[in-house]
């Protein structure tokens, strides 16, 4: 069989599918393993990078602002997630610094800057920059990695065991982080491969 | 033999002599190396697959035991220095009365990890061999073992946000013990044990059992 562009594989279990345009709004699955292939949302492009572009400026405000603020009489400490990170880098636990900096900092930062990079021109109807390709294929390769909303869900547990230790106050980056979270989860709804694909092969063409 | 091979037998493009993307669904000829489209590397099967899922699975086994027997966490308070591992620091929270926390802990860090090592173990067993099992099953499991196991760095996020905050000299401290290390490194090789793991395998064996079988 020769390979066109209508022919597509299913990412997951690699059955061929044949798709002539999907019409507005569908959704197409995968015959054998049900997964989602193509989604026809011509605005999802648009929505991807604002999306990420919103993320990246709350992104700065997460990383230097304190997220929480920890008062016990005398004692007043406030941590950010720049600090957080920091902690670990002493001696034999400077390994879980910097891996705590690459899941809760670099990577989603990365991943943000790779959609923006590959997918922003094309919501103003240019043609991609160079390595678009490479930059939608790694943000894809980063998407496991990247644990903002896990640390989340660690703060609000760090509360708990603080909780009688002294009084916690959440600051201005805790907000943000929260906002994060949910835009991102937005943000991977309106992923489809197939669909990312051809609207990047399509600009290219132009 | 239940006879599900026949139902979902679908063309595959493998089958089709065609190699499929992983990455952005184009398909290529047989043989091509890298994609037309993306620039990813294509394989029609992984081809080390197994060997990549069985080794990484063995690390993190190993990074895992020592993970739970030294303290995940070290408090020093006024002279005295306490040390907690994972389930110890489980047991803290449910005395303090914070059940459900207890309960998202205990559930991030123990069942997580040990439930994944056992699905993970399962699937690469029974992929090797003609398996009688539903496909649609075992690719759900596969799909939340991928997805869940990043949630189990909870903890180690935790100890990362205590030893941040908690450093009042003599007052409270609070430092991260070696079992934090153990246990992210744990993480993080049965996260990549997972994703080395090739999804179309669940397929295949599916299929030459109902070629095998006379239907």
């Amino acid at each position: 069989m020769a390979p066109s562009e209508d022919l597509v594989c299913c990412p997951v279990c690699d059955a061929l599918h044949e798709i002539h345009g999907v019409t507005d709004g569908k959704r197409l699955r995968c015959v054998r393993c049900n997964t989602v292939i193509a989604v026809d949302r011509p605005e999802a492009i648009v929505r991807i990078v604002v999306l990420a572009s919103t993320s990246l400026v709350l992104m700065f405000i997460v990383i230097f602002f304190p997220f929480l603020e920890l008062r016990n009489g005398v004692f007043d400490s406030r941590a950010s997630v720049f600090e957080t990170a920091m902690a670990f880098n002493r001696g034999v636990m400077a390994p879980l610094a910097i891996a705590v900096t690459l899941f809760v900092i670099v990577l989603p930062v990365s991943r943000l800057v790779c959609f923006i990079w590959a997918l922003g021109p094309l919501s103003f109807d240019r043609p991609p920059l160079p390595g678009a390709a490479f930059t939608l294929r790694l943000a894809e390769t980063l998407r496991p990695w990247a644990m903002a909303e896990i640390f989340m869900i660690g703060v609000a547990v760090a509360l708990v065991k603080l909780g009688d230790l002294a009084t916690l106050a959440m600051g201005p980056a805790f907000w943000s982080f929260a906002a994060i979270v949910f835009i991102t989860a937005l943000q991977d709804t309106q992923l489809s491969k197939y669909s990312i694909w051809t609207a990047l092969d399509t600009a290219s063409r132009r | 033999m239940d006879g599900t091979g026949h139902r979902i037998a679908a063309l595959t493009a493998r089958e089709a002599g065609l190699v499929g993307c992983q990455h952005c669904t184009r398909v290529s000829p047989m043989g091509t190396r890298t994609c037309t489209r993306c620039g990813g590397s294509l394989e029609s099967r992984d081809r080390t697959s197994m060997q990549r899922v069985w080794a990484w699975w063995l690390v993190g086994l190993m990074a895992y035991i020592p993970a739970n027997l030294y303290p995940m966490l070290l408090t020093r308070t006024v002279g005295q220095v306490q040390d907690a591992t994972i389930v110890g620091g489980v047991i803290e929270l449910a005395h303090h009365g914070a059940y459900g926390v207890a309960g998202i802990v205990f559930f991030a860090s123990v069942i997580i990890p040990v439930g994944k090592f056992i699905a993970i173990a399962y699937l690469a067993t029974i992929v090797r061999r003609p398996h009688g099992h539903k496909p649609g099953q075992l690719l759900h499991l596969y799909e939340v073992v991928e997805w869940i196991g990043r949630w189990s760095m909870i903890d180690v996020f935790v100890v990362a946000i205590l030893a941040a905050l908690v450093q009042f000299n003599l007052l409270a401290t609070i430092n991260p013990g070696v079992a934090a290390v153990c246990f992210a490194l744990s993480v993080v090789f049965t996260m990549l044990a997972a994703m080395s793991f090739d999804s179309r395998r669940i397929w295949d064996q599916i299929r030459q059992t109902s070629d095998e079988s006379p239907a």
